[in-house]
């Protein structure tokens, strides 16, 4: 995510008031909601705030939000720094969010972006003119079409770097320009019409609800409810479930340990093993211990385990009774 | 109760339990970073995961219900595991996250010892990082003078938002942005606006939040601990002060459930270099207009020529906030053997007197009975800066389920909605004569709670008042079998003791104000500080700061503060507390009751004690409800109310202000303060803000 910070002070109007007719729909909102509860309309006054200051949101129009729901300004500041849909920057007139996702990427996402670096520069970056800026968003949710972008509050999909040249230019001289796809298909239908589904047998009820013919027949028929009958008798009384062990954790015994050898009666070693244990010839060699015993193996005096393991090293711990046989 | 089998132990806990109490319960410790008892549960950090049998993945325990588990295929209880390699795992796998972003700052950071994350790293870290990115680095926040912050620390506990909206009731913090970015800050980085916001720097579980006035100052593992009590109000607020050799280093909370659960002001908190500033370290004799350095005998030989020279009708005792019941005890022996009738503790002029009752001036329904409430009516009292953390569980009361809360004075902001009656006496009439709403609501209540603050009582018609208060009490049944809803709220932490000891006027005596006004030629001033003594009489002032007291005096005894002695303070719901001594009084400074005896004998009147021992013995023999440390000795409240209903009295019209003008600077220990300073002049910023 892009890092986002509140406009400068210098950019900041000095105050905010809601237009007349956005005060209407202030209390509206407002009016949804139980007495006291005034604060669930807080999204959508911030985004009447951020329509009416021109795309973004003034630090101005976060309070005056705050003092009209009666909140805290801080609560206002983290909803309206928590959705990236709010703007805290000034945006250009015509504020482009480009979807970069996986199916935007793969469909030439790239391109699209390469073009905007180019013509109107960095992310969130005002064109000298004002005329444009640039995001790129996540998922926009237009992936039958891709690749897309949003302009202001329109979607323009099925771009190519040259169309959506053409677009930019048509935006930034102020010519019509046409939303939705740029290639000419409705919606998202295949390009040049439907391509599937075209048979008309399909729709004859010749193969599709074809079963339902068959059902009624069969429902009349006694030797289905007599097939019924057999089968529930032959049906085991006690089902065993596809999958034992599923969702939960079953303790299986593990396959054959002595423990379970002298459950189940047996030695808890098979005469086979030890036979095959007490031959000299299969036993891993190991040479013969030759350390010096009298010098002790290095290890360090200092334990952190509360009874040292090696008492004989001999010093008496700080806290053990002094020996009374050997006071002088 | 539901039953519940943790780590093979079967335990038998109330349903609404959480996985982790019942954990608790049963003996199992669980790690945690975002959890706290007196906060909401958030369940962000994801440290007390535990394994619920049955569950496809471990749940985190703070944030899940007894009531929720399913039972076994038999019934069988249900099962949970805290101990298993699942849980070490998953514990291991949440501190590896929450380490990703965390500096390892330990060395430098004053957290350091006194780290939940050092801590529960022991047991559930790694030593080394999977991590090769580049760690978050976030701005640290401008947050007021006594938090300092450091925000890449932070792991996004949500603890210090939770705690200044819930319990200290400003929505001053927030997280803003979201996820890996999000930020605790507060609206563009101004200060914290609570008196009780260093205690978010307690609760931080990191070092993301610290104390700003003490940084870098100590390790925790260099203190010595004491426990006291807090004498910056009258709460008695349960303190730990940590020194180092002679020096009090910081004062941290204590946890005491039936006065500040685990809070303490601002001010209890952070006087900490009030107690080394402008300190009388020698005694001083004023000569020719000015005060010079004198001995601790030439300033005895002083007051004893002064003394011997001046009727004991003219002689004069006044107490001030700040002292503990030994010395107020030693000094009424003192005034009993020199024959003085001209005794007063009250220096705020207030009208509570131990002759109509103790239950007259003690908050009977005690602190953390507020909570059992069901309408509170507040008179001439701001509890939220003459007594924060009774306002706290006014507003814990609040939270639970809103009783109707009243308020008769200033009309400020408790933090809580409040139904604002009136300003002055009129109301309370009015109120009692039941031409007021608000009447219902106090009738109707099972268990009223009237409150009385000093607003209402430090003034010339107070009794009258005192007396309206308790005949409204009377009427909406408040004081009855099984609740005492008659309660005075007091802002001095030595008013309740020496009230409890008799230092009032005697039998024609003067009171505070007619000494101060000229009234006595020799005046013993025990540190207090709050009064003006008019020219002419000659001062004795023993205390602590350079302060009001000590500019008016003739002759200054240095004394020691309260951390610096052993004393006996009773809080307003006159619960007698001790607190203990922590670090040794400055240069010739004495313990107050030393200085006493050994004034009495220069005086020719030894006191009967030689040690505080055997002044102990003495006072627990005159007084031995004293003797029974941390508790409240029961007063009969019924009949203190009805002897104050029956005195009647006509009230004037002027409004009830509080006593407390500015919540930092109540006393000279705090008044001495450069962080109180700060916070007093940030807190009229605020005011002055708020007014345009």
């Amino acid at each position: 995510m892009a890092v986002r910070k509140l406009a400068p002070e210098d950019i900041q109007p000095d105050s905010f008031t809601f237009s007349s007719e956005n005060m209407t729909f202030v209390a509206q909102q407002i009016a949804k909601y139980p007495q006291g509860r005034q604060a669930s309309a807080v999204i959508p006054l911030l985004w009447r705030a951020q329509e009416q200051a021109g795309g973004w949101l003034p630090r101005k129009a976060i309070e005056k939000v705050a003092e009209l729901l009666d909140m805290p300004q801080i609560r206002v500041m983290e909803v309206a720094t928590f959705y990236t849909m709010f703007n805290l920057e000034p945006v250009g007139k015509y504020f482009i969010q480009l979807c970069g996702t996986t199916p935007c990427a793969l469909r030439g996402a790239g391109d699209i972006r390469q073009v905007l670096e180019r013509r109107v520069g960095e992310q969130n970056h005002v064109t000298e003119d004002g005329i444009f800026s640039w995001l790129e968003v996540e998922c926009l949710g237009a992936c039958c079409n891709a690749p897309m972008v949003q302009i202001n509050d329109d979607y323009y999909e099925d771009l190519t770097t040259e169309n959506f040249e053409k677009l930019l230019d048509d935006l930034a001289a102020g010519r019509p320009v046409k939303k939705g796809s740029q290639v000419g298909r409705r919606s998202s239908e295949p390009q040049g019409g439907p391509q599937t589904l075209t048979d008309p047998a399909l729709f004859d009820g010749s193969q599709i609800g074809a079963w339902r013919k068959r059902f009624e027949e069969e429902a009349t028929s006694a030797a289905a409810v007599q097939e019924a009958a057999a089968a529930t008798t032959s049906a085991p009384s006690t089902p065993k479930p596809g999958k034992p062990e599923a969702g939960r954790v079953v303790e299986t015994e593990k396959a054959d340990t002595p423990a379970k050898r002298v459950k189940e009666g047996e030695a808890p070693v098979p005469p086979t093993e030890r036979r095959e244990a007490s031959d000299k010839s299969k036993a891993t060699a190991v040479d013969a211990r030759t350390e010096n015993k009298a010098e002790p193996a290095p290890h360090s005096d200092k334990s952190y385990v509360a009874t040292p393991s090696k008492p004989e090293a001999g010093r008496p711990t700080a806290d053990a009774p002094a020996d009374k046989n050997n006071k002088s | 109760m539901a039953k519940i089998i943790v780590d093979g132990v079967e335990v038998d806990v109330p349903p609404e339990y959480t996985l982790l109490q019942a954990a608790e319960a049963a003996g199992a410790e669980i790690p945690r970073f975002c959890f706290h008892e007196r906060l909401s549960i958030a369940g962000n950090c994801r440290m007390c995961l535990v394994e619920v049998k049955g569950a496809p993945k471990p749940v985190a325990s703070c944030a899940w219900g007894v009531r929720d588990c399913r039972p076994g295929p038999n019934g069988e209880p249900p099962e949970i595991s805290t101990k298993s390699a699942t849980v070490k795992k998953a514990r291991e796998g949440v501190m590896e996250f929450l380490l990703i972003n965390h500096p390892l700052d330990c060395p430098i950071c004053d957290q350091g010892g006194q780290c939940d994350l050092q801590d529960q790293a022991m047991a559930y870290g790694v030593d080394t990082s999977r991590y090769h990115e580049n760690k978050r680095a976030v701005p640290d926040k401008y947050l007021g003078p006594l938090v300092k912050t450091s925000m890449n620390r932070c792991i996004h506990c949500t603890r210090c938002i939770r705690f200044t909206t819930e319990v200290a009731g400003v929505s001053d913090l927030g997280a803003i942005w979201r996820g890996e970015d999000m930020e605790i800050t507060s609206y563009l980085e101004r200060a914290l606006g609570s008196e009780l916001q260093a205690n978010v720097a307690d609760l931080c579980p990191v070092g993301a939040l610290t104390h700003k006035p003490e940084a870098f100052h100590y390790r925790p593992w260099e203190l010595t601990k004491t426990d006291s009590i807090d004498v910056m109000d009258a709460v008695g607020s349960s303190i730990r002060v940590d020194s180092r050799g002679r020096e009090v280093m910081r004062i941290l909370p204590r946890v005491n459930e039936a006065v500040n659960e685990e809070w303490i002001t601002d001010k209890a908190r952070q006087i900490v270099d009030g107690l080394r500033l402008q300190r009388l370290d020698r005694p001083f004799v004023r000569e020719n207009g000015r005060l010079r350095p004198a001995s601790w005998q030439e300033a005895f030989a002083t007051i004893a020529a002064k003394v011997k020279g001046t009727d004991p009708k003219r002689i004069g005792a006044v107490v001030g906030d700040l002292a503990a019941v030994e010395e107020i005890y030693a000094l009424k022996l003192l005034m009993e053997s020199l024959g003085v009738a001209n005794i007063d503790a009250r220096q705020d002029g207030t009208v509570l007197s131990p002759a109509h009752g103790r239950g007259s001036y003690l908050f009977n329904t005690t602190i953390a009975g507020i909570e059992d409430a069901d309408a509170v009516l507040i008179i001439g009292s701001n509890p939220r800066i003459e007594a924060s953390l009774v306002n706290v569980r006014i507003r814990k009361r609040w939270r639970v389920a809103p009783p109707p809360i009243g308020l008769i004075g200033e009309n400020a902001d408790l933090t809580y909605p409040t139904t604002y009656l009136g300003a002055g006496p009129d109301t309370l009439s009015e109120l009692l004569a039941g031409r007021h709403s608000f009447a219902e609501a106090l009738k109707g209540a099972e268990r009223p709670l009237i409150i009385v603050g000093q607003g209402a009582l430090a003034r010339p018609d107070g009794l009258a008042i005192l007396s309206l208060a308790a005949q409204l009490a009377q009427s909406v049944g408040a004081v009855k079998d099984g609740w005492s809803g008659f309660s005075v709220l007091h802002t001095a932490a030595s008013r309740v003791g020496a009230l409890d000891l008799g230092f009032v006027p005697g039998p024609g005596g003067l009171s505070a104000g007619e000494m101060a006004k000229g009234g006595v030629d020799v005046l013993f001033n025990l540190g207090a500080d709050e009064i003006a003594v008019a020219p002419g009489a000659f001062v004795i002032y023993q205390g602590t700061h350079g302060d009001r007291g000590a500019h008016r005096a003739d002759v200054i005894l240095p004394a020691a503060t309260y951390t610096e002695k052993s004393g006996t303070y009773v809080n307003t719901e006159g619960r007698v507390q001790l607190a203990n001594r922590a670090a040794f009084a400055p240069g010739e400074a004495r313990e107050d009751w030393a200085i006493l005896r050994a004034l009495s004998d220069v005086l020719g009147h030894r006191l009967p004690f030689d040690s505080l021992n055997a002044l102990r013995a003495k006072l627990y023999e005159a007084h031995p409800h004293l003797a029974e440390v941390d508790l409240i000795a029961p007063a009969d409240v019924g009949a203190a109310v009805q002897a104050l209903a029956g005195l009647g009295g006509s009230v004037g019209r002027e409004a009830f202000v509080s006593p407390v003008k500015d919540f930092y600077l109540t006393n000279p220990i705090a008044r001495a303060s450069g962080v109180m300073a700060e916070c007093s002049a940030l807190a009229q910023e605020r005011r002055l803000v708020a007014a345009e």
